[in-house]
């Protein structure tokens, strides 16, 4: 297996005064893994996306994409690989309609105009905003907005993707159509996805999560025994999903045993009919 | 009222001249304004004027929305008429009024100016109304194409222009919101002294200012990871291509042309 994006012992902060954003910070995410990224505000979860893409540099130590080391040279080949969707559906729609933002990636490749109709055609059925071609920006809502910016990306056919808080500026109704468009995308395609995150709902589409504080790794664990060390989890300022509150409340009063904490309902459910079967 | 402001006049529509490649419509409403300013009698005035109002019912739009669109400009078209009224001293003297004297060439001048200015914002006018303003930028850099051999970076200027139609109404609807903001801290925007509403809009336009630099850096990263790096080794998406109506309608402007210039003096 190949790795995707390496990290190794880099440093990073955003000008000469400011505290290391990361420090000494090893990262390894092999192809086709899906991996959270959570922590709170300022933990340094955004800037790994924006340095593993070159949209920023790093002060000391290296970073590898597919194996070669990102520089100066060769940044724009190797971004040709990485699609990225921001966290502000309003601040990434380039184009005047879904159609022209779809084709920007495309145009900036040069990728001839036959071939770019059918891309668009196809990326935008992926998503489920094939009928919207001709809509403009401000006729979408949020979640259709971020919909459009992922087809964008994916007409592209990256080999790895980076949602750097795709979600967080969405409203339920959005994030659930995000999140279900990712969830496909994972199913139909190869692709190395990294989600970065804090909010801890979106972990469940995840192989692996990594947790990070201060500019260092916290932990770096699956979904399933993520809630192990919830006390940890809550003490570097994340809150845990409701489920998960409540899984831990019942084991500490009434002494229900969970075998991992459940994300969202349906597990809730399925854990709590299941529990007295075991007996 | 905002999808109105936002598209400008534009009323799509699917006439002979919505159909026309925004090129054809540039080239033709350009050279128009220069011709105009060559006719010299009432032969060729009128011509010009037939012409007009020909477009002006191939559009299919209603006649009463178009002159509505050139509302603002009335004033000015009356003003220059009263102003060639008085001003011009030539042939014989129509009226005396309170030491003023009107002259039959004055009549004449403020006719004649005022028609040419009617003709020009007329025509004008239609372009906006039958193209939408991608499709104007478009043909702004087809035809502008070969002034890049001079450095003349005009794929920029036409990226610049298509970005900033697309953020107008992204900023409207911001603005929409800081007015409200600011309204709810106190900010009268409605009333006072023409002063004080010049003063209030400074809490509005400074929120606005920092809030679009701000979507701008956003966005010049994202257009960033996406790869773009300037006009070279791009290809485009949106393509103008010159139909047989668009030979057709050049082919009776200029012989429109001939006959007009055939009827002046």
């Amino acid at each position: 297996m190949m790795t995707a994006i390496e990290f190794r012992d880099v440093y990073f902060r955003y000008n000469e005064d400011a505290p290391w954003v990361l420090k000494k910070f090893n990262l390894k995410i092999e192809e086709n893994e899906t991996v959270a990224i959570i922590g709170h505000n300022g933990s340094g979860k955004s800037t790994i996306a924006k340095l593993a893409n070159g949209l920023l540099v790093p002060q000391a130590g290296d970073i590898l994409v597919n194996g070669r080391k990102l520089t100066a040279s060769n940044v724009w080949e190797i971004r040709q690989n990485i699609g990225m969707v921001f966290q502000n559906p309003e601040n990434q729609f380039v184009g005047t309609t879904v159609r022209d933002d779809v084709a920007f990636g495309l145009e900036n490749r040069g990728i001839p105009r036959k071939e770019m109709i059918e891309r668009i055609h196809t990326s935008l059925t992926q998503v489920g905003m094939e009928n919207y071609q001709n809509h403009e920006p401000h006729n979408l809502s949020g979640g259709q907005k971020q919909r459009v910016a992922i087809a964008s990306v994916m007409a592209t056919y990256p080999e790895i993707l980076l949602l750097d808080e795709a979600t967080s500026m969405l409203d339920p109704r959005g994030r659930k159509e995000i999140l279900s468009t990712i969830h496909d995308l994972k199913e139909e395609l190869e692709i190395t996805m990294v989600m970065i995150t804090h909010d801890l709902h979106e972990i469940i589409l995840t192989d692996r999560v990594i947790v990070m504080n201060q500019g260092q790794i916290y932990k770096d664990t699956t979904v399933d025994h993520l809630f192990n060390d919830y006390q940890g989890l809550q003490s570097i300022g994340l809150s845990l999903p409701l489920t998960v509150e409540l899984a831990i409340e019942l084991e500490r009063q009434y002494d229900y045993q969970f075998t991992t904490y459940p994300l969202d309902n349906e597990e809730f459910l399925e854990a709590l009919w299941t529990s007295n079967l075991k007996e | 009222m905002k999808s109105f402001m936002i598209i400008g006049q534009y009323v799509p529509g699917n006439s002979l001249i919505h159909r026309l490649d925004p090129r054809t419509k540039l080239i033709v409403i350009f050279t128009f304004v220069i011709i105009v300013f060559f006719a010299n009698n009432s032969w060729s005035y009128g011509w010009l004027t037939l012409f007009a109002l020909i477009l002006v019912l191939l559009t299919r739009l209603r006649i009463g929305y178009i002159l509505k669109g050139i509302t603002p400009v009335w004033f000015l078209i009356f003003f220059t008429f009263i102003l060639h009224l008085i001003i011009t001293k030539e042939g014989s003297v129509l009226i005396e009024i309170a030491g003023f004297t009107i002259h039959e060439g004055g009549v004449l001048q403020g006719l004649t100016i005022s028609l040419r200015f009617f003709l020009l914002v007329l025509v004008t006018s239609l372009l906006t109304l039958t193209t939408s303003p991608m499709e104007i930028t478009d043909a702004i850099e087809a035809l502008l194409g070969p002034l890049k051999k001079i450095k003349v970076p005009v794929h920029e200027l036409a990226l610049m222009m298509s970005i900033s139609l697309r953020f107008i109404p992204t900023l409207l609807d911001e603005t929409e919101k800081i007015s409200k903001a600011q309204a709810s801290r106190g900010v009268d925007l409605r009333t006072g002294s023409i002063k004080d509403r010049i003063y209030a809009i400074v809490p509005l336009l400074v929120p606005l200012f920092i809030s679009a630099f701000k979507r701008a850096e956003e966005l010049a990263m994202a257009m960033e990871a996406r790869g773009y790096r300037g006009s070279e080794g791009r290809t485009k998406l949106r393509k103008l291509q010159f139909k047989s109506l668009d030979f057709m309608a050049m082919i009776i402007y200029v012989s429109i042309i001939i006959i007009f210039f055939s009827l002046r003096n």
